[in-house]
């Protein structure tokens, strides 16, 4: 159970059967009047989202939310397979569910997948991903029309920008947070 | 640098002009021959009210708001009296609250709540003077006109004009502080400082009735761009009306579940040697902030808890 005063941004609550995230919040107070905390409420399985000013007097249930650790089998048909290499369970996220989190899914990666209650809801996969890339143009020493960066695309199709000197078939560091280049790793 | 190091440092410029505000208040009160003292912080029993949570510090608490001793000052003669003073309530923190937050608190005897209310005019015009920002000024993209007199409107007519219902109706539906925070406080103070006026009885514990036959009491509030600066009422100087109250206080805390409040005897003794007298408090971190230009109250003061 929370009190009215443990509720901040971030927080996950129980209401009516779904879990919600507090996605803003507000502390006001009137005078020498009663407390009010104003939030900003997501469904974490619909994404619906409502406003409501709760009171110092109200109480919350806690959502119940685990996180395990799956690897990722595939992708078909837009469903994102994952498997508890314990148990082998096996679960499905939707392309909504897993969001960008698409762009660094290489098969066999290990990722935390969020369950409300026996349901997925939603995935976190590590910082810092190694890709290794596809597609890439040659390297032109001195070609300084297209700077130092260049587009190239990585083995789950994603695009990135990376230093002039990367090269088709080198493994790349991205920063899975960002979305960007870190470092390029020797093998 | 860390962050904590570079958040302070880029404090500096927000720091000096809170000493230029403090400085001006002090030299306003000093010409208008008032007394600054110095209250305890720490005191055996803080004035009951429902929804004020004190910090307890041993067996004793620090105080929500320094009125018991300046009114035991008053009931003992003095007739005009400031302080500036760090308050704690417990569980106050957002966009305009501390739990530790700076207080402007005074007094005069013989007055009501218009005299008050003339004080914050003068006060506030005189300070925005000093910080050279004139008579007219911004805050967060609105124009504020300080010239006096400033809007007066009382608390029923308020909630008549935007929102259809009276505060009775409100009170009644135990929902006044809602529909104020959401549907009353974002008309008031725009253009020009508002006075908000006269509070049904149940919401002003330690103030005054207008008159004997009333169900609003002298209480007001000011408010400049929707925010409230300010709390102040003709005093309240019955001693068996205001134990009468705070019992009822007493009693509604214990039925929320929240921590026993104490009878602060001591004060309600001196209470009945207290001659009429006025009171008020001002948030002096918020009107920094409107004086300032400053959306959140964390850009008015050095440290906020979540940096310690």
């Amino acid at each position: 159970m929370y009190n009215a005063s443990d509720l901040r941004k971030g927080l996950r609550l129980k209401i009516e059967g779904d879990p919600y995230i507090i996605t803003e919040f507000n502390f006001v107070k009137p005078g020498k009047g009663q407390a009010l905390y104003r939030c900003k409420l997501k469904n974490m399985i619909n994404g619906s989202q409502f406003e409501r000013t709760f009171r110092s007097v109200d109480s919350f249930d806690e959502a119940d939310l685990q996180e395990k650790k799956m690897q990722f089998l595939y992708m078909e048909e837009g469903k994102y397979c994952f498997m508890d290499n314990n148990t082998y369970e096996q679960v499905f996220l939707t392309a909504d569910q897993v969001g960008d989190a698409a762009n660094f899914l290489l098969e066999n990666l290990e990722a935390e997948i969020l369950f409300f209650e026996d349901r997925a809801l939603g995935i976190s996969i590590p910082n810092f991903v190694d890709m290794v890339v596809k597609e890439a143009e040659p390297w032109a020493k001195g070609d300084s029309v297209t700077g130092n960066n260049k587009p190239v695309i990585l083995e789950t199709g994603y695009k990135i920008n990376v230093p002039a000197f990367v090269e088709e078939g080198d493994k790349i560091r991205v920063d899975t947070r960002t979305g960007e280049y870190l470092t390029r790793v020797k093998e | 640098m860390t962050a904590a190091v570079w958040k302070l440092a880029g404090k500096k410029a927000s720091l000096r002009r809170r000493q230029a505000i403090v400085a001006a208040i002090r030299d306003f009160f000093y010409a208008r021959d008032f007394l600054e003292v110095e209250t305890p912080n720490r005191i055996p029993a803080p004035a009951p009210e429902v929804y004020v949570d004190p910090f307890s510090s041993g067996t004793w608490f620090l105080h929500p708001s320094p009125e018991v001793c300046m009114k035991r000052l008053l009931a003992a003669g003095y007739e005009r009296l400031f302080q500036i003073c760090k308050c704690y309530r417990e569980g106050e923190r957002g966009r305009r609250h501390l739990p530790e937050f700076t207080l402007l608190e005074w007094y005069r005897a013989g007055e009501d709540y218009t005299a008050l209310m003339a004080d914050c005019e003068n006060l506030i015009a005189d300070t925005a003077q000093r910080l050279a920002l004139g008579r007219c000024f911004v805050y967060q993209g609105q124009a504020i006109d300080l010239e006096p007199p400033w809007e007066r409107i009382t608390v029923d007519e308020a909630f008549r004009r935007y929102t259809g219902m009276t505060a009775e109706d409100v009170l009644a539906a135990d929902r006044f502080e809602e529909i104020l925070v959401e549907e009353v406080e974002p008309h008031l103070g725009f253009g020009r400082p508002t006075f908000l006026c006269d509070y049904p009885l149940p919401l002003a514990s330690l103030a005054r009735r207008k008159n004997d036959h009333s169900r609003v009491a002298e209480r007001f509030e000011l408010y400049v761009c929707g925010i409230e600066l300010a709390n102040g009422f003709s005093e309240l100087t019955d001693p068996a009306e205001q134990r009468r109250r705070f019992q009822e206080a007493i009693a509604e805390r214990n039925w929320l579940g929240k921590a026993p409040s104490p009878m602060p005897e001591s004060f309600l003794d001196d209470l009945s040697r207290m001659k009429e007298a006025a009171g008020i408090a001002l948030g002096l971190d918020r009107l920094v902030m409107v004086l300032t230009d400053a959306a959140v109250i964390d850009q008015v003061v050095a440290f906020t808890p979540e940096m310690l």
